[in-house]
């Protein structure tokens, strides 16, 4: 091995680069968590907000949340990347750099220029608010978007080149050559370079394809005689946001192939299924973004087909190799467990139960009496918030403690109040989508104020215990450790 | 269809919340033979990934052979009355906002402005049928009103500040 196919040093800069993401993707997600839980409060009708405010609120939680969880992701994927690859340090503080540029344009376009367009900036909604908002204001909120993509292009690109330096082509770190080839299947390959090379090559395809659609929305801002084809752009943002979330979870993921064997003294090596079901998903992930567009009737219908059958396709490698790999590993080990292994078990569950309803309603014939009801942020936030956000706590929480940590009353109760309460919170997400009640409306009518009440009532229990749990881990900071 | 996907989800979650349940209470417990699981447990996993595949098959074939968006890519039954619903910021235009029970509807789903959903609900509770409005194109949606009443129309594409407030009415009568 030479200079440049040695895993990264371990030097003060890299770990304070490391303790930067967590720090900021805590606070970050705290305060994204306040403004979701204020948005389903003005939904309950328990809050003098205006419905003005709280549409920039629901635009805020969004991007706020997509992004923090794209930073938090990438932070687990190079916390253990780094020991197989040689990556930059300073790339990954490009990355913080440029995310928190574009996070101060997304602000002001919000809490100075009234910007309230929602995180997908559907075209030609940011261009066209009815003088709510300027065209700075919708400027710079999809210019911020364009500064973070940039920092996660430039970062995912770093992670590529290290890649193929160490492994010599996408194909091989795919483990690809493998998967079709007929020896034995050689298992020096380590499941996160799989899992960062199938996130590697979807995102830059992704934010490529935002980069495209983010610069032609702001061509539409600024020179409004300019127009583009809503179904082409409802494409390319859809593809990008689809792709781009996704991978939060992907990335989240490595930490499930790391840390799980070290509870249970297991290894969990590379197979063929597993080989097959990242190369699955690679495809999967990109081709099946259509079935967002299923009450779109003037998209082909192979794509609707597509979308229909690889969001059932979908769910297999998930469900069949990920989170029952994990529950073979963790069966009968005589693990002892403790919150940073509790909360990544959990997110397993939250990820695998939380792709079921989604799912359902990629089916047309349910997606055509349940589309953008509040079904739609019920699965979300079951695999979000319940998925992605106990894989990413559980794993940083790993990075700070390793085996030295001392489970608390505290820890106990902010688990249980966290888990119970969340999958509260999403199941009346899902009961009030299963009666129709719409997503995205800031003022609901009569009959459906009593599911905002109890989902408001839960989500505030979510935000006390996810404050409990993200002070335990900022408190544990000091003690990362990269190595 | 909201009654079986609301069946169906809670079903298989509460399956996968049942292994989940089941392994994590094992899983502190010492005396599992890791190389004999590992083989029991691929025997199991195939086995269940070939019942997926073929429930998937079923599936697919069972919910698209028959098309299920009427008018979509295939020819529609010829419709009883056609109605044009134009979506704006932040109010619907339809050119004809009453019907007969039974009568074969087919909305011609447009928007001048921005992306709205079109939406017609039943009481508050029950979305009968959707199709997305946007500029420049124009979504064919059937719909046959099996009871008569006061269907009311919602916008469920997220257009702005009045979003909510976008509504309209179709009267269905005997």
């Amino acid at each position: 091995m030479n200079a440049t196919t040695a895993p990264s040093a371990d030097t003060p800069s890299a770990k304070l680069a490391f303790q930067l993401y967590v720090a900021i993707g805590v606070a970050v997600l705290l305060l994204m968590m306040i403004a979701g839980a204020l948005f389903r409060a003005t939904q309950a009708a328990v809050t003098p907000i205006p419905a003005n405010f709280a549409y920039e609120l629901m635009t805020l939680h969004g991007a706020g949340m997509v992004g923090v969880s794209g930073l938090a992701g990438a932070a687990v994927m190079w916390y253990f990347l780094r020991r197989y690859v040689t990556l930059s340090t300073g790339m990954f503080l490009v990355m913080l750099g440029l995310s928190l540029v574009g996070v101060v344009m997304i602000l002001a376009a919000i809490g100075i220029g009234r910007f309230a367009g929602g995180w997908t900036f559907l075209y030609p909604l940011p261009a066209k608010s009815m003088g709510v908002w300027g065209p700075h204001a919708a400027g710079a909120f999809v210019g911020g978007l364009v500064f973070i993509g940039v920092g996660f292009l430039l970062f995912y690109l770093d992670c590529a080149i290290a890649i193929l330096r160490r492994y010599g082509s996408l194909w091989k770190a795919l483990g690809l050559d493998q998967l079709f080839g007929s020896g034995p299947v050689d298992t020096s390959l380590p499941p996160t370079v799989v899992a960062s090379t199938m996130v590697v090559i979807i995102n830059v395809l992704g934010i490529l394809a935002g980069a495209v659609v983010l610069v032609m929305s702001l061509i539409s801002i600024y020179v409004p005689t300019v127009t583009f084809d809503a179904l082409l752009m409802k494409n390319l943002i859809f593809f990008f946001g689809h792709v781009f979330i996704n991978a939060t979870i992907y990335m989240a993921v490595i930490g499930v192939y790391e840390i799980v064997p070290r509870y249970t003294g297991r290894p969990w090596n590379i197979s063929r299924p597993f080989l097959a079901s990242w190369a699955a998903v690679t495809l999967i992930v990109m081709a099946v973004y259509p079935h967002h567009l299923l009450m779109d009737f003037v998209m082909p219908k192979w794509a609707i087909v597509t979308g229909q059958v690889l969001s059932y396709l979908s769910g297999i490698p998930i469900l069949l190799v990920t989170a029952y790999g994990a529950l073979v590993n963790i069966h009968r080990s005589g693990l002892k467990w403790d919150l940073p292994l509790r909360l990544i078990i959990f997110g397993l569950f939250g990820w695998a139960a939380g792709v079921l309803p989604a799912i359902i309603d990629g089916v047309v014939r349910v997606n055509v009496v349940m589309h953008n009801t509040q079904w739609v942020p019920g699965h979300f936030h079951f695999y979000l918030m319940l998925g992605l956000v106990p894989l990413l706590m559980g794993s940083l929480l790993y990075a700070c403690t390793r085996s030295e940590w001392s489970e608390t009353a505290l820890d106990r109760g902010a688990f249980w109040t966290f888990g119970v309460a969340g999958i509260l919170f999403c199941f009346v997400f899902l009961s009030a989508g299963y009666q129709g009640v719409p997503r995205r409306f800031a003022v609901h009518d009569a009959a459906w104020l009593g599911h905002a009440q109890i989902g408001t009532l839960a989500a505030v229990l979510v935000l006390l215990a996810a404050v409990a749990l993200g002070v335990r881990l900022l408190a544990r900071l000091p003690r990362a450790s990269l190595s | 269809m909201q009654n079986l996907a609301w069946a169906l989800s809670l079903v298989l979650m509460g399956i996968v919340a049942a292994l989940f349940l089941w392994v994590a209470a094992g899983a502190s417990r010492t005396g599992g033979d890791a190389t004999g699981m590992a083989a029991s447990a691929q025997g199991w996993r195939n086995g269940v990934f070939w019942l997926v595949i073929l429930a998937g098959v079923a599936i697919s074939f069972g919910t698209l052979w028959d098309w299920p968006i009427a008018g979509h890519a295939t020819a529609a039954a010829k419709p009883d009355t056609v109605i044009r619903a134009t979506g704006h910021q932040w109010r619907w235009t339809l050119d004809k906002d009453t019907v007969k029970a039974g009568q074969l509807v087919e909305f011609e789903v447009t928007a001048t402005d921005v992306n709205h959903g079109f939406a017609i609900y039943k009481d508050k509770s029950h979305v009968v049928a959707q199709a997305q409005a946007m500029p420049g194109y124009v979504n064919k949606l059937q719909v046959r009103f099996t009871e008569p009443g006061d269907y009311e129309v919602l916008c469920l594409e997220y257009c702005g500040l009045a979003h909510h407030g976008m509504r309209a009415v179709i009267k269905v009568g005997k």
